[in-house]
């Protein structure tokens, strides 16, 4: 009998913490299946964030490290740095990447580093307990937009892949989403390219994945999925934002 | 060579090939020495980072690889980077972060200063840890401590500060090297290398459990208790027969070493300790001396920040005088020799 679904050689055993209807489970098993399948295993270093993928270093049987708050790209530039060979992976939401670890991102984009982000987007500070992120939408309810995002007072939602992409110094950029098997598959396939770009030496590859967060939006994991299409993907708009030789400017 | 200089090269031949810094003064010699040689050496690289929060960052990816990485900067950079450095103490990851201090609080100046003390010794960043510290007093002592700082990180997988001032940056003198300074350190149970035949490894601070987390502080403090038996350098300078004894480390060091002779000339029988390690602290040579001396006298570019050290150590036995100079001023023999004389 072929075995056709298992569990990936670099997830460890380890049932993951998350609750029901979390991204963070699925993208971490989507990034363990694309190592193995481009035999990275032995060469990988997941960095994990500050935020509720704290702990990604339970989940991939590779080398880990866990960085401060936004830190992870410079982070990642140290070791990649240090150890060309290495296949360099760092994983980080929106309130480590799009608020406190801003200038780093920015800037391991506009280097070209070579190594891969992977970036979680659910509008919301997790870990924290549901506090308003730099990606929060206008008028979307957080413990600290109770009253919902303003844009008098707090301004207007940072749309990191099209900021990126406006760099010309990066290899590869797509922002995708886990609403549905179609979008799932493209979220994976986004994965994989990256990690054989990076793998190729080609330069700094970014996927940004829009996730659900069903505790801390108060809804339950089915309403989670129709607010993730019907009010963050009208706000961030899934496609390819880069696919260019660096230095090339794209229009 | 500039003592900037001397440093840079000897972190070099200490095999400190990765070099991360962003531009402030008076240190800059050290980023345009390693963005001129590093390129040019196999596996060498030297990144101007966008703040010296990254800096750190990369300093903490780089040696979590098992290689010797460097990062300086000047006070309120390292300001900036005391997150990162209690992240590598409390990851226990070796790196090397030399401080060529400047006038402050705030934006101060680029004259050089001795106040980032409290901030090198007493902590700087958040937690339970602390950094070993070394303090130079010349060119040579430059590039020696710098050398030193790099097999200290590996022996104690811990951060190492050494802090000078932008005079020894600055001045000239000659200086001796080694070819290499090769280093005998084996990370291979801990540095991320890929998990090839090994299990992951993982290099985190996290210990959510009260328990685990204080374990684990006990552990490190463990070892800090190995390096204050183990690594405590001072110098002393005519202290036999002192009936004073003058403290001071780095650049003021040389400046009470004349006055020390100017006070002997006088028929005042003065001395001098000189710290290395600022931390450890050569508490036990102050303890002993206090036994016989009459009062001690500590003199820093700063308004006293290791007189509280100094007084810790002789506990109310003696006096313990301090002068200081502040804003880029250095106090002169003469005042040193003026302050020690009207209480004699």
């Amino acid at each position: 009998m072929q075995k056709v679904f298992e569990r990936p050689k670099s997830l460890t055993d380890k049932p993951f913490h998350y609750c029901p209807g979390c991204g963070h489970g699925i993208v971490h098993r989507m990034i363990a299946e694309a190592i193995d399948e481009l035999h990275l295993a032995e060469r990988t270093i997941v960095i994990s964030p500050v935020g509720c993928s704290v702990f990604a270093y339970w989940y991939f049987a590779t080398d880990n490290i866990q960085a401060a708050h936004g830190r992870a790209p410079a982070v990642g530039t140290g070791l990649k740095r240090a150890n060309p060979d290495s296949i360099v992976i760092s994983y980080q939401g929106d309130g480590d990447l799009a608020s406190s670890g801003t200038a780093e991102i920015i800037h391991a984009a506009a280097r070209g580093e070579n190594f891969t982000v992977v970036f979680i987007n659910n509008a919301i500070y997790g870990m924290t307990g549901g506090q308003m992120a730099p990606t929060t939408l206008v008028g979307q309810a957080s413990a600290t937009s109770p009253y919902g995002r303003d844009p008098k007072f707090a301004g207007h939602p940072l749309h990191v892949s099209e900021m990126l992409a406006t760099l010309k110094a990066p290899r590869y950029i797509e922002r995708t989403a886990l609403n549905n098997v179609a979008n799932l598959t493209r979220t994976k396939r986004a994965i994989k390219k990256a990690l054989d770009l990076q793998q190729k030496g080609e330069g700094f590859t970014f996927v940004e994945v829009l996730a659900t967060c069903p505790t801390n939006w108060g809804v339950d994991p089915n309403e989670a999925v129709d607010w993730l299409e019907s009010s963050l993907m009208p706000e961030y708009p899934l496609g390819v934002y880069r696919d260019a030789v660096p230095g090339e400017v794209k229009l | 060579m500039k003592g900037n200089e001397a440093l840079s090269e000897a972190a070099i031949r200490a095999g400190a090939t990765l070099y991360f810094g962003y531009p402030i003064t008076p240190q800059n010699e050290v980023a345009e020495y390693m963005s001129r040689r590093l390129p040019t050496i196999p596996g060498g690289a030297y990144i101007q980072a966008e703040t010296e929060v990254a800096a750190i960052n990369m300093v903490y990816g780089a040696v979590a690889t098992g290689r010797r990485a460097l990062t300086t900067s000047s006070s309120p950079g390292i300001s900036l980077m005391a997150e990162g450095i209690s992240y590598l103490a409390g990851s226990e990851l070796p790196a090397v972060v030399i401080n060529i201090m400047r006038g402050g609080p705030g934006l101060g100046n680029i004259n050089p200063e001795q106040a980032d003390y409290f901030q090198a010794v007493k902590g700087g960043g958040h937690g339970s840890y602390r950094l070993i510290v070394l303090a130079p007093s010349s060119v040579q002592e430059m590039a020696d401590l710098t050398v030193l700082a790099f097999s200290l990180a590996d022996r104690y997988r811990n951060p190492v500060m050494v802090v000078a001032d932008g005079n020894l940056g600055q001045m000239m003198e000659p200086v001796e090297l080694a070819e290499r300074y090769p280093s005998d350190a084996d990370h291979s149970s801990w540095a991320l290398t890929g998990a090839k035949g090994r299990p992951g490894h993982t290099i985190t601070s996290i210990y959510l459990d009260a328990d685990e987390m204080e374990a684990y502080i006990h552990k490190l403090y463990a070892k800090y208790d190995v390096a204050e038996r183990s690594e405590v350098r001072f110098e002393e300078y005519l202290t036999e027969d002192a009936d004073v004894v003058l403290v001071a480390y780095g650049i003021v060091s040389r400046v009470v070493r004349s006055a020390v002779e100017e006070l002997r000339a006088k028929g005042i029988k003065a001395g001098m300790v000189r710290p290395i390690t600022l931390w450890p602290f050569p508490k036990a040579v102050l303890k002993g001396l206090a036994e016989r001396v009459r009062f001690f006298l500590v003199s820093e570019m700063s308004m006293g920040q290791m007189v509280e050290d100094v007084q810790l150590a002789v506990n109310g036995q003696r006096p313990v005088y301090f002068y200081g100079r502040s804003g880029g001023n250095v106090p002169t023999p003469a005042e040193i020799v003026a302050e020690v004389a009207k209480r004699v």
